[in-house]
């Protein structure tokens, strides 16, 4: 066997003034590492940071997709602040749809790890089949099949009518009920938060139960005082993210209203909205403006939650 | 103010597999009882029985003459130190101990003065604002303690509530809660699988074994009279020398023992027949390095430890046993050396080959 000491004979000479070709030479010493890291830089480079730094670009454009972009400076801003009704109804549903979907689904997802940790048998085989509708929830074929279930003469209706006699309205096509219907429908992907509350509950050692039931404790001051608290970092975690995930949403809406945010705009998500612009009518340049607006709105929000972490979160360290 | 405790058949089963077999037990107001024994024998399974957290699989625990199997945890006048403190990390040491008060409903100045009471009888007063990640261990004990006192209860029950501090925390924590036993006045249940703690805190030992009661007695009574070798060797330190042994003669008027190749004749009478094989059991402290009476003969030295005040001295009996003495103060003794190992014959434990006293 032969040993070959070249790449380490660099480094052992002691530091000397700088050589020509240095650069060179420590990029070729360390191309396997960079290779290595190849898929990665392109993906962050290529994929994400590029795109995103174009879109900045194009968002102060008129850019259609067809012709050359021309600078049109804070133009779309303006008009999106100034004169856009359509933005302002987008950001309502946004809105809505966020402030009421991210509490139920914690709720639930809560709820769910709470009677998972109650310790079932079996436990791995129930937590994978609940993490299944997270892994379909956010799908095409999923959101279609929920089109048909809550449709006039859908199953739901047909149930109720079997069941209560109840006549259901469209629960999709009607202006009144086509956002709740959505917001109930993303409490189904309730998967990802359930498995981070289980591995929080998990977290919390039995015998600080133990000290509150001799403590006199019932259940419900057990859930209050012990394990609500101790459960804050995970809370404010999935509140985090679940709150990011719910101003991105945009497949459910866009399937069950065929990519039109109706009926009256009452399922026009601001993602919907932006894809409408891009897409349907080729303002990339204004779609641009809008992303970026998203983009502030929910930096603020996250700062905002960081901030008052310090408030409500306990941290044991 | 304290609680008498009466356990009755008590058994646990986990599933089918029974660890606790049939405990009884009676506990006088307030006495201060250990639970001792070997890791795994059932400690704090009977103490978290008592207190409730663990259900009674069969027979009756009572306090105070009535029966409290099914009575909730928190309905049995009892308060608990755990091994992990289990203080809340969320409240400060304030919330930590005022809890249970506040769960029970008691009106705000009440809880003001107990908990400063408390804390008084501890000297945790100005640790109060704090969290319990802001405390040294010995401090967390301290609240811990300060959460049992607070609620005022007729009986106490430690887990092993020292094992986590250093040597010197535990020898004045161990001086601390035998003071606030004097001046409560509790029925106290303490486990600890350190011997030495049961000897220097107990009116009364309960040693355990595999779920069962080995021995019950005062720490001296155990001490003096084990009622068999397991409790003589869990008793006192070092551990009693074990020498494989032999009934030579049961005759009354020459009692004989074989012991390390030597004839022993003993004064009282022996449970066993002629030829059997027996332990003899002598303490480390009964052997001196000197022929005065009963003798194992000459021993070669094995190894000296000293200890400044006394020295150990580990030594091979001319059959190749091997046998401990504790000597008082410091001796010139080295490694390869032999000495004669003299003993008062009225102080060696006879147990035959089941463990029994004999
Ligand atoms: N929840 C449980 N399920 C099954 N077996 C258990 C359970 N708790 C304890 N055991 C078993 O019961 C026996 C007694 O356990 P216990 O904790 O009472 O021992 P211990 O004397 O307190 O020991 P240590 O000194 O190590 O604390 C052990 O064999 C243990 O494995
Ligand atoms: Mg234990």
């Amino acid at each position: 066997m032969t040993v070959h000491p070249t790449v380490w004979v660099d480094e052992v000479r002691p530091a000397a003034a700088p050589r020509r070709g240095t650069l060179r030479r420590m990029l070729a010493r360390n191309a396997p590492g960079y290779l290595f890291l190849a898929p990665w830089l392109i993906g962050f480079f290529g994929l994400t940071l590029g795109p995103a730094l174009v879109s900045l670009y194009l968002s102060f454009t008129n850019y259609d997709l067809l012709r050359a972009p021309d600078w049109v400076g804070a133009a779309n801003y303006v008009r999106i602040a100034t004169d856009d009704p359509k933005f302002a109804a987008a950001m309502r549903v946004t809105f809505i749809y966020v402030v009421l979907s991210v509490p139920l689904k914690l709720v639930f997802a809560l709820a769910v790890a709470m009677a998972f940790n109650r310790g079932i048998r079996g436990l791995t085989v129930y937590r994978a089949i609940f993490y299944l509708p997270s892994l379909l929830g956010g799908s095409v074929a999923i959101a279609v099949l929920w089109r048909q279930l809550f449709a006039s003469d859908g199953l739901v209706n047909m149930l109720l009518w079997k069941a209560f006699g109840i006549e259901g309205p469209s629960w999709v096509s009607n202006p009144d009920y086509s956002l709740y219907t959505l917001v109930v429908l993303s409490i189904w992907q309730f998967g990802s938060p359930m498995i981070i509350f289980l591995a929080g509950l998990r977290q919390i050692p039995t015998d600080m139960y133990e000290a509150a039931e001799i403590d006199g404790a019932g259940k419900v001051r057990q859930f209050f005082k012990i394990t609500l608290p101790l459960l804050t970092p995970v809370v404010f975690f999935n509140a985090v993210i679940q709150t990011i995930e719910a101003f991105k949403a945009f497949t459910p809406a866009f399937i069950i209203s065929e990519g039109t945010g109706g009926p009256i705009n009452s399922t026009l998500f601001y993602t919907l909205y932006l894809y409408q612009e891009a897409f349907g009518f080729f303002r990339m340049g204004y779609a641009a403006a809008l992303a970026w607006i998203l983009l502030v709105i929910i930096a603020l929000f996250t700062a905002f939650s960081f901030l008052s972490a310090r408030y409500w979160v306990h941290y044991d360290d | 103010m304290a609680s008498s405790i009466n356990l009755a058949k008590i058994e646990k089963r986990f599933g089918s597999v029974e660890v606790i077999h049939g405990i009884d037990l009676a506990i006088e107001p307030g006495e201060f009882t250990v639970f001792v024994g070997p890791s795994g024998c059932g400690k704090s399974t009977l103490l978290r029985m008592i207190a409730g957290l663990e259900d009674i699989s069969a027979g009756e625990l009572s306090i105070d003459g009535e029966r409290v199997n099914e009575v909730p945890a928190s309905k049995r006048g009892i308060a608990m130190v755990f091994q992990s403190y289990a203080l809340y990390p969320h409240m400060n040491v304030y919330k930590n101990l005022a809890f249970g008060l506040q769960t029970a409903g008691y009106p705000k100045a009440e809880i003001e003065a107990r908990v400063k009471k408390a804390a008084d009888i501890l000297q945790i007063g100005h640790l109060l604002q704090r969290r319990p990640k802001a405390l040294s261990g010995g401090q967390r004990q301290r609240v811990a303690i300060g959460r049992a006192i607070v609620r005022e209860p007729k009986i106490f029950l430690f887990d092993e509530p020292l094992s986590n501090l250093d040597a010197e925390l535990r020898v004045q924590m161990r001086v601390e809660i035998a003071k606030l036993h004097q001046t409560l006045g509790s029925t106290m249940i303490y486990v600890t699988h350190d011997q030495v703690e049961a000897m220097t805190m107990a009116d009364k030992i309960v040693v355990l074994r595999d779920g069962r009661i080995m021995q019950v007695g005062r720490p001296l009574d155990l001490y003096n009279n084990p009622a068999n070798q397991f409790v003589a060797g869990f008793i006192g330190s070092p551990k009693m020398n074990f020498l494989k042994a032999r009934l030579a003669d049961s005759d009354p008027s020459r009692r004989t023992i074989e012991v390390a190749g030597r004839a022993l004749t003993l004064e009282r009478p022996l449970a066993a027949r002629t030829g059997e094989p027996l332990v003899f059991g002598l303490r480390p402290e009964h052997v001196e390095a000197r022929d005065n009476g009963a003798s194992l003969g000459e021993a070669s030295v094995q190894l000296v430890e000293h200890l400044g005040g006394s020295t150990v001295v580990y030594t091979s009996t001319a059959d190749g046993q091997s046998a401990t003495l504790l000597l008082d103060g410091q001796r010139h003794i080295r490694a390869g050396e032999r000495l004669p190992l003299g003993f008062d014959v009225e102080r060696a434990h006879v147990f035959g080959e089941d463990g029994r006293r004999v």
